[in-house]
């Protein structure tokens, strides 16, 4: 009976799992296939992934992609920490308010934020670019670093605080050699999921993006609209594998500096 | 007495309109232990915050060493404090913490390293320097916390409840300790607690404080002895507090009863309250010529080193004693105290000092 169960739960997560990742598990298999049909395998080829480097316009559009990720996260946990800090020293009718507004761009459809956006900064006379699409990402990024800094700042004692001053420490040595340091699970793990969510999003940076710049998401979407070339399957897999390794550091690396430690 | 160290003036404070202190003033000499003791909201932690740096008053300057440091923040003080949840930094090793306040001021690496090793040793625990500090126990966890203030040499060390979390034991061990330390360190310890015990066992100086205000100041033993109010006599032990009449120098009445008493100067034939302590209510035999007062054994609790017991006497009241001897319940007996164990308080004239008094 017992084993029953374990066989039972087992081939449940089994079902699970096959069902999450066949696609992806689909999609890599026919980055390597050499041929441009989807059902019947040609043989092994790294051919799409050459082509793909080739390609200036993927190039062109995974290297914005990266920057905008890289520099927007970067921002949005500098601002979602000070944030957090900030909030958390509120009284607790005004902490819960700025909480909720804070959460409302997370809970917003995308396609609001992306119109609503591009409307603000043509209403200014800001032309889209570069720049619109960097200052769209920070502000969707900021309430999810704010979200995972906060239950450390939560956590963190204000004693450790006062100690480092006790000890001689100006205000902004005590910040960093002491309180940062205590932050710093949040903060990493808020730059890692702003840096993902910023490297998938495509209908924020599709509204706000302007001509003449693509990043990979709007760049495949326009793709796939004159029909789907396998070099697009190369392009995916490396987005996801990239994701997937992010995400793995985010999840181990707190775990893994705190053996190093011991 | 040694001159002063540091000098609270008129200090006052309060949060949210609510008064902290009202008005405090207070001396304290070098190279004393004084402590704050008090009920949790008395405005004492909220002193030794002023004293540290992480509060300013409202009105009032605090003096040190002469000087007003009132507005210097508290990394400019030469003082550091110990903290009651430690406040280690969990980030660093032990012998980073205790560096911490060295690296600041840029100390040469030989002088931190003959630091550490002699706080540690100070403390009772060399050869922690690499230790990481969540593999330490909580007595540990203070040492190294009193380590990493004394390194940095301070005139004036700020304790806040920091025995609160640990264990009757280890408290009592580290009683000890903190007063072998102060005599070894030569350095003034303002210590905050509401153990009464604890007070009256490390301190010099007690300040007994209630809503803001110092209710008594002066030794363990003026303090035990020498209650100055209902509240004061409350909080430092068990006492007895009965209303009384002074009817002359040296002679009280409670309950009927005439007690020659070793105080004089209340005037005559004025309402006074009476302290009598548990352990100097003396319990004879019913036909006793010394006994002043009768009653009847009530009850009885066995506390270990004595016996708690309560005798009624006819108008009711019920007279905590402390004794070894066993008296059982529902013998008849007399009670006798002697003339220099009755102290005699003033009774709360105004409605406000009535408020600071001992809540029935």
């Amino acid at each position: 009976m017992e084993k029953l169960k374990d066989t039972l739960s087992q081939c449940y997560l089994a079902f699970i799992v096959l069902f999450m990742y066949a696609p992806i598990v689909t999609l890599v298999a026919l980055s390597f296939n050499n041929g441009r049909s989807r059902a019947q395998w040609s043989g092994f080829t790294f051919d799409w992934y050459a082509e793909m480097w080739a390609d200036q316009a993927i190039m062109a559009a995974l290297r914005n992609t990266i920057i905008i990720a890289f520099v927007s996260a970067f921002i949005a946990t500098v601002l979602g920490t000070i944030a957090a800090i900030g909030i958390n020293n509120m009284r607790s009718v005004s902490r819960n308010t700025v909480m909720s507004i804070t959460n409302i761009p997370m809970l917003n459809a995308d396609i609001v934020t992306g119109i609503s956006m591009m409307l603000c900064f043509i209403a200014f006379g800001v032309s889209l670019g570069f720049h619109t699409i960097l200052i769209a990402h920070i502000t969707f990024n900021l309430p999810y670093v704010i979200l995972s800094v906060m239950p450390k700042v939560r956590q963190a004692s204000k004693d450790t605080y006062e100690a480092a001053l006790d000890l001689g420490a100006t205000p902004v040595q005590a910040f960093f050699k002491v309180v940062l340091p205590e932050l710093m699970p949040g903060v990493t793990s808020g730059f890692m999921l702003a840096f993902t969510m910023s490297l998938d999003d495509f209908i924020i940076t599709h509204f706000t993006r302007g001509a003449g710049i693509d990043t990979i998401s709007t760049l495949v979407y326009s793709q796939v609209r004159k029909g789907i070339k396998p070099t697009m399957y190369a392009l995916s897999t490396v987005i996801f594998l990239t994701v997937f390794v992010v995400l793995m550091i985010g999840n181990f690396a707190p775990e893994w500096l705190k053996k190093r430690r011991k | 007495m040694s001159r002063n160290l540091l000098e609270l003036q008129n200090i006052t404070k309060s949060y949210d309109g609510q008064l902290i202190l009202d008005d405090l003033t207070l001396d304290i000499h070098e190279n004393s232990f004084v402590t704050f003791l008090g009920p949790s909201g008395c405005g004492k932690t909220t002193t030794l915050r002023i004293i540290g740096g992480f509060e300013k008053p409202d009105k009032g300057r605090v003096l040190f060493d002469g000087k007003d440091i009132t507005n210097l923040p508290a990394n400019k003080r030469q003082l550091n404090t110990v903290f009651q949840k430690y406040a280690l930094f969990p980030h660093m090793s032990i012998e980073e913490n205790i560096a911490f306040g060295l690296r600041i001021k840029n100390k040469s690496e030989s002088y931190i390293k003959d630091k550490i090793k002699y706080a540690l040793k100070l403390v009772n625990l060399d050869g922690f320097e690499k230790r990481s500090i969540d593999s330490l126990s909580g007595g540990q966890q203070q040492r190294i916390a009193i380590a990493r203030a004394i390194v940095n040499e301070p005139r004036l060390l700020l304790l806040d409840e920091p025995l609160g979390a640990l264990d009757l034991k280890l408290r009592q061990e580290m009683q000890y300790e903190l007063i072998r330390l102060k005599n070894e360190l030569g350095i003034t310890f303002i210590y905050v607690t509401h153990d009464q015990e604890e007070a009256l066992t490390m301190s010099d100086y007690v300040v007994v404080m209630n809503q803001g205000y110092i209710q008594q100041a002066g030794s363990p033993e003026q303090i035990y002895n020498e209650p100055e109010n209902a509240f004061v006599a409350d909080f430092i032990g068990d006492s007895n507090i009965v209303p009384g009449v002074m009817l002359r120098d040296y002679l009280v009445r409670i309950f009927g009863a005439e007690f020659k008493c070793i105080d004089a100067g209340f005037g005559v034939n004025k309402p006074v309250d009476v302290v009598i302590r548990p352990e100097d209510v003396e319990i004879v035999d019913d036909d006793d010529p010394r006994a002043i007062l009768h009653g009847e054994m009530t009850h009885i609790i066995f506390k270990g080193e004595i016996y708690e017991m309560e005798c009624t006497t006819p108008d009711g009241f019920e007279w905590l004693i402390h004794s070894t001897e066993l008296h059982e319940p529902g013998k008849k007996v007399g009670l006798y105290v002697k003339p220099s164990n009755i102290q005699i308080m003033n009774k709360p004239e105004s409605e406000d000092e009535e408020a600071l008094g001992v809540e029935e």
